[in-house]
């Protein structure tokens, strides 16, 4: 039969599994979940990631990459991302001194250069559109780069949120810096693989993928 | 008592299994019975006379079995086969072997403690595992996989695919949801196309090469090679050469849609004199028989015209190519056999002998579908 | 977690005696407890079992016969699709992921997984992916008219899955509903990991840990690298059906091919998913059916893990018939011949664990003995189909069909019957009936033998396989009527088993805390277990922790 639940012998007499696994390693579970997160995450780039690559150069027809992909934007767009790494890993370092001040404060810069990579990809995506006339539906590339460069985007997004959750939390002073610093900096491992996950997407669509297409099937 | 009852069904079981693969392996004799359960031709439940068919049999037509090979990438298949099923079944006879001891004995063990109150109160001796034990059936079935990998790769190189012997005969295959297009060269460039039924020179390799124009299916006459898909946009090659005349039956063998069931492929091997005439046959433009001309009109003034081709009345590409209907034993790619009554009901309404077929039933009305098929059956 | 025992307590402190139907369906549809998302995921996939089954005895009704009539064409596709995908993603996932959830804490000492929120999150997805899934049924009119389920096969090659192929919204439905039940095992195996590795109780070290948890880990990773590769070939089909991309239309350079390559990349590591925990059970009670502790552990851990990696390389041996060329078929024999070692290790250890042991035939035992006489066929027609030449005759056959269902209904299949026999006392409080247990075990077996064994003959007769109907004189036909036969025997034995739940949860002899006599931590708390699993937190001294207990003179601790 179900034994009825003893709080009182329960807590009194032993810890808790919260308590024994914060003995052991503090949020290692969170550690071990976000880390699994992002396993998983990467084998969906790798997905697309793979298939851009198959796809490279077998466009024939329609705009190519070499015509409407320019460099000078999006090399922009991938400083923001990058530096928004060293800025959000400065702002888990104020956390961890202490400084919810220095906390904010970097946290809106990062939050601001990903604001910046998202709309600089909308603008981007525009000018394809509507000056180069490239849309998913014209040939591979098409296809490909927006599938690629909007899923990662999504992701992006998806960070974002969760970066902005927090300053905002911040802001109510729901952060305290002693109790939360591993658990905000678990958080920014994510933040570090978007931008890491970008790394690769830059090499294969602006570097590896910029070649005439067609001919080399 | 019942742990006796489970002792004997798993012998039961093992030798069962054994005498089954030992029955796939052996050829011929044991086939045949096999196939000869069922006649050939029996299909009364069948509606109209699908199957039913007033072809004379060709012996050993029904015969798909992938060991009765007459080509020989079949027979290596074969013999690889007979190698690998060796292999298998020894090691299935030693495991399985194995297993049956160790039930044996441990339900002795068992029923000892049940008499024995001093021995039930102890465990067995516990072992914990055997480090030379442990490597041994470790590196047992290394051996084993290194042979398994060894002769499978010679396999492959012999067959190999995609190099045909030299002075092989290349027909086109490309493959439609749920027909299938032949076309041949002939002696001056030009392209023979048919549809359905193949024809292939006894003796001499064929090489095929595949294509799809929808969606992927695949070429299966067991008794000639081993499958290869037809895939849109990607060329597949595959070759055979048939030892004996006759009829070797196959069919679709990739998933293709409703009808898949109903992608029936038949191979005629013909000694080399009866494959040139059929082909020069096949070369020769539709034979016009004025007696007919009224369903040729009728077929010119449908949509026939747009999906079939017929030299000299329409080149229409989405269906079977008609010019030669008529020298064909079936229709509806090789699902119902041709005599008059079903090709008439086929353009009636297509539907009923073959359903979600990808042909319209376009209501002629009865004069015209009479028209219509007497002028097809002249079609030789 | 705490705050669900706290929450879930709290609104029961007062109150005594027995619940409303109404407060217990809250109670459950409520809970975060794994013990009950467990039970949950358990009993929706066998509700999803019987209904693939029944799709299954429909296309065997239909087989029986050359050239019947009882079924029309898209239907019987339908059928196969609807039977293949609800008993891989709606059955042997969410089953096995159930008994996961059932069974990791409780074997490693926690009080829950690591995240139960996430971990109740996920089996609402699986719900929900397989009630989209079947509402194709009625959903999926699109432009085409009549609505109907997907009917593009289980694994749903390009380019039949197109718009121009696949009219109507049926494939969007497959998509959709294998998309959100997959999110649900994703998230499920990160909480598998995350509970494995940081919820271990005092002593539990990783090699001390029970086979299950070994087993449940490595699946769980499986999980993480393959569902997310499926789940992005999905959505690259998505976008082609609903916007227009080419990812996979040959019309525009897109390939065919690539979607077979993502889909058995995931494709493969699934089928091991689907048989690793099974593995798993098997390991935890031969062992104590046969008295004995499991020979070669750390060899079996090694194999476990092997299995893993090895999986990851062998996917192409489902692509041996479209033209890869001989040095990728080679490679992809080679790798597939390969995980025949560690599986034939496990195999070899599990016999020499009952090797002489002491055994005792209870039907739990019963059904991982016909397990393992099950696999090893279902494993060498494996081999068999792994090597080249003749997967190019067998591929796309019969034989197919009859080598994976020995794997995954010999195997998969018993392994879950065999673990519902053994947990069910732990989970409900009460065993389940031994006479019906044999009644179910034999006739499950022999309705199996005579459904699947002749498949592989007509197989080699040159019968393939999705074919709603055959010609009369290949002879096909007895072989299929044989095995059309054996449906209503294993239905009679899947009665017997339904029967005797519903007879055992009312009636069934009180189990007591540890009925079999095991040695695993499970069996060291009461069944059923309290929400908080443990009164206290055990502690663990070797990898059977209550054989330590039982036998403190000879303790397997002395022998780490
Ligand atoms: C539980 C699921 C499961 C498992 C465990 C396996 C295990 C194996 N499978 Fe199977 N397989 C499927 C499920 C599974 N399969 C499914 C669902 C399909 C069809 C999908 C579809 O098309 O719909 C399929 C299809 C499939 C194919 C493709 C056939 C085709 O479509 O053309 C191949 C080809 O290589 C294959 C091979 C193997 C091999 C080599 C193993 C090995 O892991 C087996 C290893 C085990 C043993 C070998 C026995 C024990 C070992 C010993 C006793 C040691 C000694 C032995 C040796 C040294 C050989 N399987
Ligand atoms: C775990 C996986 C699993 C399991 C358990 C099964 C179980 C069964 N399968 Fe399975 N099968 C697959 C996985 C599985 N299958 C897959 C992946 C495919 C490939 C699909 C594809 O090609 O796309 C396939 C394909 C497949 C085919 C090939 C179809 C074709 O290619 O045309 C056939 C044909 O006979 C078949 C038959 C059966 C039968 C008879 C059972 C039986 O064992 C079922 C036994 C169960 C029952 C009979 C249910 C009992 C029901 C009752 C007792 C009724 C009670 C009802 C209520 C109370 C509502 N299956
Ligand atoms: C929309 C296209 C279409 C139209 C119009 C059409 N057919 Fe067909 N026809 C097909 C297709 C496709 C098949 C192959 C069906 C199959 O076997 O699955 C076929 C098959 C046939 C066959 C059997 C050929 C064989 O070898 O199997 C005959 C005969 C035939 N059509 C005659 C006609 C006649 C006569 C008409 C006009 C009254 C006609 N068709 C109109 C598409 C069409
Ligand atoms: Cu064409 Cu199946
Ligand atoms: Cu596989």
């Amino acid at each position: 039969m179900q034994r009825k639940f003893d709080p009182i012998m329960s807590s009194a007499t032993m810890p808790t599994t919260t308590q024994l696994t914060t003995l052991r390693a503090p949020l290692q579970r969170a550690k071990v979940g976000m880390a699994s997160l992002i396993f998983m995450e990467s084998a969906f780039f790798a997905a697309f990631l793979v298939t851009y690559l198959y796809y490279i150069g077998k466009s024939p027809n329609g705009p190519q990459p070499i015509d409407c992909l320019e460099l000078g934007p999006v090399l922009v767009n991938s400083v923001c991302l990058i530096a928004s790494s060293f800025t959000v890993m400065l702002a888990v370092k104020s956390l961890a001194r202490g400084s919810i001040s220095g906390f904010r404060a970097w946290m809106l810069v990062t939050v601001l250069l990903g604001l910046e990579f998202l709309v600089g990809t909308g603008i981007e995506w525009r000018s394809l559109m509507i000056d180069k006339g490239l849309t998913i539906q014209s040939n591979a590339f098409g296809t490909n780069y927006y599938a690629l460069v909007g899923f990662h985007a999504f992701h992006v997004t998806l960070g974002l949120l969760m970066l902005m959750g927090t300053l905002v939390l911040s802001l109510f002073g729901c952060i305290n810096p002693r109790r939360d610093h591993v658990r905000v900096d678990i958080l920014t491992w994510y933040w570090h693989f978007v931008d890491v996950v970008w790394i690769f997407v830059f090499m294969l669509v602006y570097v590896i993928g910029r070649v005439p297409q067609g001919g080399a099937l | 008592m019942r742990t006796h009852l489970i002792q004997k069904f798993f012998a039961l079981v093992i030798a069962a299994s054994v005498l089954c693969f030992l029955a796939l392996a052996a050829p011929k004799t044991v086939m045949a019975t096999a196939v000869d359960v069922v006649p050939v031709n029996e299909s009364s439940r069948a509606p109209l006379e699908i199957c039913n068919t007033s072809v004379p049999p060709i012996s050993g037509a029904g015969v798909t079995s992938i060991f009765e090979p007459n080509s020989p990438p079949a027979r290596e298949i074969r013999n690889l086969s007979y190698l690998v099923f060796g292999i298998c079944i020894a090691i299935f006879v030693v495991v399985q072997g194995f297993l049956v001891v160790a039930i044996v004995r441990g339900v002795k063990a068992a029923r000892a403690a049940a008499r024995d109150p001093v021995l039930a109160a102890r465990e067995p001796v516990q072992v914990y595992g055997s480090v030379p034990i442990e490597v041994a059936w470790t590196v047992v079935p290394v051996i084993i996989v290194f042979v398994l990998t060894m002769v499978t790769i010679r396999t492959i190189r012999d067959i190999d695919t995609k190099q045909p012997p030299a002075g092989a005969l290349e027909i086109g295959v490309i493959g439609h949801q749920w027909w299938w297009e032949f076309r041949y060269q002939a002696a001056d460039g030009s392209t023979i196309v048919t549809a359905n039924e193949l024809h292939v020179p006894v003796g001499r390799a064929v090489a095929l090469r595949l294509n799809s124009a929808d969606v992927i299916h695949s070429f299966w006459v067991p008794r000639l090679a081993g499958k290869m898909d037809l895939i849109p946009g990607h060329t597949n090659m595959m070759w055979f050469v048939a030892e004996k005349p006759g009829l070797y039956l196959g069919q679709c063998a990739e998933y293709c849609g409703a009808q898949h069931a109903h992608m029936l492929l038949r191979v005629n091997a013909d000694e080399t004199p009866a494959f040139d005439q059929w082909l020069a046959a096949q070369a020769a433009p539709a034979i016009e028989n004025p007696a007919v001309a009224h369903g040729r009109a009728v077929f010119s003034q449908y949509a026939c015209l747009n999906c079939h081709a017929i030299t000299g009345t329409s080149d229409g590409l989405f269906g079977p190519n008609l010019t030669h209907l008529a020298s064909r034993a079936t229709i509806g790619s090789g699902s119902i056999p041709l005599t008059r009554a079903n090709l008439r009901q086929w353009i009636d309404d297509p539907n009923s002998l073959k359903p979600a077929c990808n042909m319209p039933s376009l209501k002629l009305n009865s004069t015209e579908l009479d028209a219509v098929t007497d002028y097809l059956m002249t079609l030789q | 977690m705490n705050t669900s025992i706290a929450a879930n307590e709290g609104a029961h402190a007062g109150g005594e005696g027995p619940l409303s139907f109404w407060e217990s369906a809250m109670r459950w549809t409520l809970s975060v407890d794994h013990k009950k998302l467990g039970i949950m995921y358990i009993c929706a996939g066998m509700v999803f079992f019987l209904i693939g089954g029944l799709e299954a005895a429909l296309m065997r009704l239909q087989l029986a016969r050359a050239n019947a009539g009882i079924i029309d064409p898209e239907t019987f596709n339908q059928l196969f699709t609807m039977h293949g995908t609800t008993m891989v993603f709606l059955v042997g996932m969410p089953v096995l992921l159930g008994f996961g959830n059932f069974l990791i804490p409780l074997m490693v000492g926690a009080r829950d997984m690591a995240f139960p929120r996430l971990n109740a999150f996920g089996f609402w997805l699986f719900i929900f992916g397989g009630l989209l899934l079947y509402f194709s049924y009625i959903g999926s009119e699109g432009l085409y008219g009549a609505p109907g389920a997907p009917d593009v096969g289980w694994f749903a090659y390009a380019p039949l899955t197109s718009r121009t192929f696949s009219r109507g919204n049926s494939t969007d439905y497959w998509i959709l509903g294998i998309m959100v039940s997959g999110f649900g095992s994703m998230t499920t195996a990160i909480n598998f990991i995350a509970t494995v590795l940081c919820m271990r109780c005092p002593g539990m070290k990783l090699m001390r840990m029970p086979m299950i948890a070994w087993m449940m880990l490595v699946v769980a990773a499986l999980v993480l690298v393959a569902v997310p590769v499926l789940t992005a070939a999905q959505v690259m089909l998505l976008l082609d059906r609903s916007l227009g991309a080419h990812f996979f239309d040959p019309q525009t350079q897109g390939s065919a091919v690539l979607w077979q390559h993502l889909f058995w990349f995931f494709g493969h590591p699934e089928v091991y998913i689907l048989v690793l925990p099974a593995f798993g059970f098997v390991s935890e009670i031969l062992p104590v059916f046969s008295r004995k502790a499991i020979f070669g552990y750390s060899l079996m851990v090694a194999a476990t893990v092997g299995i893993g990696f090895i999986a990851l390389g062998v996917w192409a041996h489902h692509m041996f018939v479209v033209g890869m060329g001989p040095v990728l078929d080679s490679f992809f024999a080679a790798s597939t011949f390969l995980i025949s070692v560690p599986t034939g290790i496990k195999i070899f250890n599990w016999l020499g664990t009952m090797w002489g042991g002491r055994l005792r035939f209870a039907t739990p035992m019963l059904f991982v003995t016909g397990f393992v006489a099950m696999f090893i066929i279902g494993g060498l027609t494996g081999i068999m189909l792994a090597t080249v030449p003749m997967d190019w005759q067998l591929s796309d056959s019969y034989f197919v069909v009859g080598h994976f269902h020995y794997v995954l209904f010999g195997g998969t299949v018993f392994g879950i019957f065999a673990a519902i026999f053994y947990w069910f006392p732990k989970a409900t409080g009460r065993m389940l009936n031994e006479h019906l247990g044999k009644w179910c075990f034999w006739l499950l077996f022999i309705g199996f033998t005579m459904t699947f064994m002749p498949m592989h003959i007509s197989g080699i007769l040159g019968m393939p396989r999705r074919i709603y109907t055959y010609e009369a004189d290949r002879g096909f036909e007895i072989w299929n009527l044989i095995s059309s036969i054996g449906v209503p025997v294993q239905m009679a034995g899947v009665l017997c088993f339904l029967w005797n739940v519903v007879k055992s949860l009312r009636n069934g002899a009180i189990a007591g805390d540890d009925p079999w006599d095991a040695w695993t931590l499970e069996w060291s708390t009461s069944s059923p277990p309290p929400e908080w699993n443990f009164d206290r937190i055990p502690t663990c001294t070797s990898a059977r922790p209550l054989w330590d207990k039982k036998h403190p003179e000879d303790p397997d601790a002395h022998y780490e």
